[in-house]
């Protein structure tokens, strides 16, 4: 490990606290635009988030420790994930110590923190809340995991430099089957772990449709910001994960030079927000699916990954 | 064309022959389904013009170009024109199997035909053998996709996608069948189709429906 892949994932960490309420920002911007409105601008999440963090803390009755570390777990969770992900060069401090199937568990450890925050509060709209939010984590993790499987198969290895590095020396195998098909189910599954359309509805608060937003009802202050940064990382770091794993040019290697460290930065910086663009501009065109629904969808995901799975396995391997 | 360029086009034709059956089954609506139809023919043609091209055989290449014609342009245009018009008509709109328990069922019957394909491989691995699981897929899907739809269009569209997957893996484990054969097969297909957007449109006219599932009991 050389001293500028530590700057590297630097960046990456700098990057991500940095970009994620711009992502945030850059998405709501596209949104209003195409639907007509002026919208309140890219650094719109950044003022709010300004805002909130001059508040007074407030502790609702009741609560325990649960509710008040729920934040740092899942702002810590994403914080780690976006130094092992290989976002900006390959050869991370932290690479050798978690896979891709350890990222999937630091994912769902944040999930499990908000929800278990949710049912803390004791509130109606908390308990709902969770106990959607977790039904649709029960549905998500077995796809993750299979479309995780599929894709670890072409590199021989769940690392993630292993598998960004062997996609991008053999790019022909990112248009076979069983790479496309693991790209469609692990991109369903993205938006429905970020709570996005049509599963969920960032925006709303209407009672009887939120999801994510009825967890964290009975945060304020600096916590709901942190609440809202996180799951903004959450969003960056997904959304630049994808990219890599399925366009993996511009990403520099384990030993990096200076120049190519920019590089890298300037490339995820331009593939997330085309990334970002394109989900807004799409969800523009698409409504909130009923919540009994929402099964349908991810048990397709989970066929699709399945069939990834199997056809990257018995398409690629010779069985004599 | 290169060994890997073949064996590329192949598996991805393979692939989308298979993902266009999955998402027949995802879909409800009736014309959605036949256009899924007319992709699933466009995969299928696929395979017998990449070999064609691959081994130098014009028969090959003629019943590919024959396939395309008829499987991706004809038949879907004859099934769209028999879906009918009023609201509840365009879709399936009660199945006896949800959406989810059949993607579920459609997974299980994936994974089975990988399973019972093995010794087909066996004999020959060759990458075209190595996608036959990926037709007789298909054929699974297709007999399920048959025995679980109520409306006649529905069954008409799973009994194209059966013949889809036996032509898929005809050509897939022979290189390739006699042209003669083939136009037969086609020419079969053609009529079976014809009669049943007659049937159909007879059906309608009668009864006002096609729901087969009302059809258990005479009305004079």
């Amino acid at each position: 490990m050389s001293a500028l892949a530590a700057v590297a994932t630097a960046l990456q960490i700098l990057g991500v606290l940095a970009g994620a309420p711009l992502v945030v920002g850059g998405m709501r911007q596209v949104r209003a635009r195409l639907e007509g409105r002026a919208g309140g601008g890219i650094g719109q999440p950044w003022r709010d988030l300004r805002k909130q963090l001059r508040k007074q803390q407030i502790t609702p009755r009741g609560t325990t420790v649960v509710f008040a570390l729920a934040p740092a777990v899942v702002a810590g969770s994403t914080l780690l994930i976006a130094a092992i992900v290989p976002l900006i060069a390959l050869g991370s401090p932290l690479d050798s110590a978690a896979d891709l199937f350890g990222v999937v568990g630091l994912l769902f450890l944040g999930t499990v923190a908000l929800t278990l925050a949710g049912l803390d509060t004791g509130t109606a709209f908390g308990g709902m809340g969770s106990s959607r939010e977790i039904t649709i984590a029960a549905l998500v993790e077995p796809t993750i995991l299979l479309a995780v499987f599929a894709l670890s198969v072409p590199g021989r290895s769940a690392n993630l430099a292993a598998i960004v590095s062997a996609s991008a020396l053999n790019p022909g195998q990112l248009v076979s089957p069983g790479s496309v098909l693991a790209f469609v189910a692990l991109a369903i599954v993205i938006i429905a772990e970020t709570g996005r359309l049509p599963v969920d509805n960032p925006s709303t608060h209407l009672e009887v449709t939120m999801i994510h937003e009825a967890m964290i009802l009975e945060y304020a202050g600096p916590q709901l910001a942190l609440v809202e940064w996180a799951s903004g990382m959450r969003l960056t770091v997904l959304l630049a994960l994808v990219a890599n794993l399925f366009i993996p040019w511009g990403v520099a290697g384990a030993h990096p030079s200076l120049l190519a460290v920019l590089v890298g930065f300037v490339a995820i910086t331009a593939k997330v927000s085309v990334l970002g663009g394109v989900l807004a501009a799409g969800e523009v065109f698409i409504a909130k699916l009923r919540l009994f629904r929402v099964p349908e969808l991810l048990a397709g995901s989970f066929l699709l990954a399945l069939l990834a799975v199997t056809a990257s396995y018995f398409f690629a391997t010779p069985t004599n | 064309m290169t060994q890997a360029t073949y064996n590329g086009v192949l598996n991805l034709a393979a692939g989308a022959f298979l993902l266009a059956a999955v998402l027949i089954v995802w879909r409800h609506e009736l014309r959605a389904t036949v256009r899924l139809l007319a992709w699933q023919g466009l995969a299928l043609a696929a395979i017998p013009l990449t070999e064609g091209v691959y081994h130098h055989d014009a028969a090959l290449i003629t019943v590919g170009a024959v396939v395309l014609l008829l499987r991706s342009v004809a038949l879907p245009l004859l099934l769209t024109r028999a879906v009918g018009t009023e609201d509840h008509e365009r879709r399936e709109s009660t199945p006896l199997v949800n959406t989810t328990t059949s993607l579920i069922i459609t997974a299980g019957l994936t994974v089975l035909a990988y399973a019972v394909t093995r010794p087909i491989i066996a004999l020959d691995p060759s990458p075209a053998t190595r996608a036959v699981p990926a037709a007789f897929a298909v054929i699974l899907i297709a007999v399920f996709v048959m025995v679980s739809r109520r409306r006649a269009l529905s069954q008409a569209v799973g009994f194209m996608m059966l013949d889809n997957g036996i032509a898929a893996t005809a050509f897939l484990i022979t290189a390739g069948v006699p042209l003669i054969v083939e136009l037969g097969a086609s020419l079969d297909v053609l009529f079976a189709v014809l009669v049943l957007g007659l049937l159909t449109g007879h059906m309608r006219r009668t009864f006002g429906d096609t729901d087969l599932a009302q059809l258990n009991e005479l009305r004079g």
